[in-house]
């Protein structure tokens, strides 16, 4: 009786005096990212990470809400991945999603925040429609649209006398967009493509009849796409191959990734990459980031770290230039539109015609610094925006 | 046309898939030829052979030291299998073989994602073979000519040992009539155990030889199913000679599939074998002639 009693008593109490949760729900930002299954988990932590560190250089509160960060793990399948968006936004009462980070999870993300008109920012996957003719209001993009990335590639190569060109890529759908992306305006300027290759998609990763066809073709440079332990795979072979005598290899950045040059070793050394990104972008802010993060992690950040990062950090400046509400989706994304910051990758802006970011692009080449392979930025395209690509917004 | 140099090339690549798939599919085939035992799970001890030899990399820094040790326990690992489980279901229906050994194949992707993660990992060639050789002007890497050499050694070892060894007389016996070897005083059991062993030793001296070629990870071993499978169908079943000639076919058809018609890459082993069997259903030079 005595106890009863006494819980009586503390649940009138609690009930009677205002706790400190209730003056005011945190923000709840849900990331919806592959962290246990699938070629991606690396990518999901760098991401995730260095989302939440932007935060917390914030002291992880704006305009006194708390912002809280919910993880779920979409184990690398589309159902699941909507499946917990819909926890988030539905019991968890997310304020904004984040994800994903493979294209192979993007349709069905996109469906549910769409259908469901909330806010959603894409920190990776590049498939062209998803800010081109498939755009919608609530879906934006914070880190790349696949020819954002190749567009300018093929004008530079031809200012420096390439002029032919094989491409070799994975069958699939981003492969293909990398490569077309880089085609078009490469011939336009006036380049030739002597060959291009599609490999089966697949994990399996012997080049060797492939290269051995791309010295036949007797190109000036290769162009490809590559990311994750394929490319480590590629760049390797070119060199045993003995390609790299003769022939310059270049690609999407993701070729000579921080996480792969250690694998790559000294096979990477002159390779050349695109990308919004390379560490060695010389901006305070980056060489800040940079430093903050190897000293976390021990390890060069990765492109992937750089998006989460700037993610973190333009949602962040939203936040703040809306007063900290949320409850107002659509004004939400107009602040998100509205806020330009100045991110790893240089100014940062989200294009409200596309809902694609406005970033520079970088064309770099990796070289050897001692033991060691480091970047050395060759060109900086400022502000490079997408056209609407049918996108009306 | 490839020119002639690259031609030479094209040839090494097929020729160091070929010996790859000759390592994978001689046990199986063998196997196949002596009990009728269809073993789907023969792939999953080529991955676990490929996973442990990474370990065995990190742990002891030597390629050479994986290469001797990550077979040894693949065929224990084989023979655990076996005494558990597979004994029990031989001489039982194919369909009853193919079920259990399918379920083994879920099983093992699932055990080595548990412990090794589900990434894809490479296990670096060993320092002795990292550089690269030129053949007739064009650079080839030295390991895959190691690979070749492995396979070509690996196919000379087991026809002596077949053609000239007493044990080799005894499986020879057992693949033509069991029943006849077994009412001679053969003891079949023994001798099927005893290939049964050797072929999963095979699966992971492939699997740790392949792992600087190819990318090791969870659910390698059904990639590469398919094509052995193929080999053993082709090559015809219970034969070595069978399973030389089926692996040269198919990685030639392969390799030269990817570069000559690109666009029928995926389908042209697929069009090897239909071709095969429309020909000679019984495989190219099986042990026993159809009957």
């Amino acid at each position: 009786m005595r106890l009863f009693a006494t819980v009586m008593a503390a649940t009138a109490l609690a009930l009677v005096l205002p706790g400190p949760a209730r003056s005011a729900e945190p923000i709840r930002i849900g990331l919806v990212l592959p962290y246990s299954a699938g070629p991606y988990v690396p990518l999901a932590n760098e991401v995730g990470d260095s989302l939440v560190m932007a935060l917390e250089e914030n002291g992880m509160e704006v305009a006194g809400r708390k912002i809280v960060v919910l993880k779920e793990d979409t184990t690398h399948k589309p159902d699941v991945a909507q499946a917990k968006a819909k926890k988030l936004v539905f019991e968890d009462k997310a304020d904004i999603l984040v994800g994903p980070i493979g294209s192979n999870e993007l349709a069905a993300l996109f469906a549910f925040a769409a259908g469901s008109r909330v806010p959603m920012i894409i920190p990776n996957a590049g498939d062209n429609e998803a800010t081109g003719d498939k755009c919608s209001p609530w879906v934006m993009r914070t880190s790349f649209s696949n020819d954002q990335i190749v567009r300018e590639m093929g004008p530079w190569m031809i200012k420096q006398g390439i002029k032919k060109v094989a491409l070799i890529a994975f069958d699939y759908n981003t492969g293909h967009q990398l490569m077309d992306g880089f085609k078009k305006p490469f011939v336009a300027a006036g380049g030739t493509i002597v060959g291009e290759q599609y490999p089966p998609f697949g994990p399996i990763s012997d080049f060797g009849p492939y290269l051995t066809k791309i010295k036949e073709q007797k190109p000036d440079a290769v162009f490809t796409f590559f990311a994750g332990p394929p490319a480590t795979a590629l760049v390797k072979q070119f060199s045993e191959f003995g390609l790299k005598e003769s022939i310059k290899l270049t690609g999407a950045g993701w070729l000579i990734s921080p996480l792969n040059l250690p694998g790559e070793g000294a096979a990477a050394a002159g390779v050349i990459g695109i990308l919004n990104y390379v560490p060695a972008i010389d901006n305070p802010v980056n060489k800040a980031f940079q430093a903050k993060f190897q000293a976390k992690y021990h390890r060069t950040a990765s492109e992937f770290a750089a998006q989460g990062y700037d993610t973190g950090k333009l949602i962040y400046a939203a936040l703040k230039a809306n007063g900290g509400k949320t409850a107002d989706k659509a004004a939400l994304v107009k602040a998100l539109h509205d806020v330009t910051v100045e991110g790893t990758r240089g100014p940062l802006k989200i294009d409200p015609k596309t809902n694609n970011i406005i970033q520079d692009i970088y064309i770099y080449e990796a070289k050897k610094a001692g033991d060691a392979i480091d970047f050395n930025v060759l060109s900086r395209i400022k502000n490079v925006q997408d056209p609407p690509n049918g996108c009306k917004l | 046309m490839p020119d002639p140099a690259s031609l030479v090339i094209q040839l090494l690549n097929g020729l160091q898939y070929a010996m790859l798939l000759f390592l994978l599919s001689v046990g199986l085939s063998v196997v196949f030829g002596l009990m009728n035992f269809i073993n789907l799970a023969h792939g999953t001890v080529y991955m676990l052979g490929a996973f442990l030899g990474l370990t065995l990399v990190r742990a002891t820094g030597s390629f050479w030291g994986a290469l001797a040790l990550a077979p040894l326990f693949a065929a224990a690992i084989g023979a655990l299998f076996y005494a558990v489980l597979l004994r029990r279901v031989q001489g039982e229906s194919a369909m009853k073989q193919v079920l259990v050994t399918f379920g083994l194949i879920f099983i093992g992707i699932d055990v080595v994602r548990m412990i090794w993660g589900d990434y894809e990992e490479a296990i670096a060639a060993p320092a002795l073979l990292a550089d690269s050789v030129r053949i007739w002007g064009q650079l080839y890497p030295s390991y895959r000519l190691f690979v070749i050499a492995l396979g070509l050694l690996v196919a000379i070892v087991l026809w002596l040992g077949l053609e000239r060894t007493r044990l080799g007389a005894v499986v020879r016996a057992g693949v033509d009539d069991r029943v006849m070897a077994a009412s001679l005083g053969i003891n079949i059991e023994a001798a099927f155990f005893g290939v049964f062993c050797l072929g999963c030793w095979l699966a992971g001296l492939a699997g740790v030889v392949a792992a600087p070629v190819l990318q090791i990870y969870p659910g390698m071993d059904v990639a590469i199913l398919i094509p052995t499978l193929i080999v053993v169908v082709v090559g015809g079943p219970g034969s070595l000679k069978g399973a030389l000639l089926g692996s040269l076919l198919i990685g030639m058809a392969e390799t030269f599939g990817a570069v000559l018609l690109p666009e029928f890459a995926s389908f042209m082993i697929y069009a090897v074998m239909v071709l095969v069997l429309l020909l000679r259903p019984g495989g190219l030079l099986p042990a026993r002639p159809a009957a």
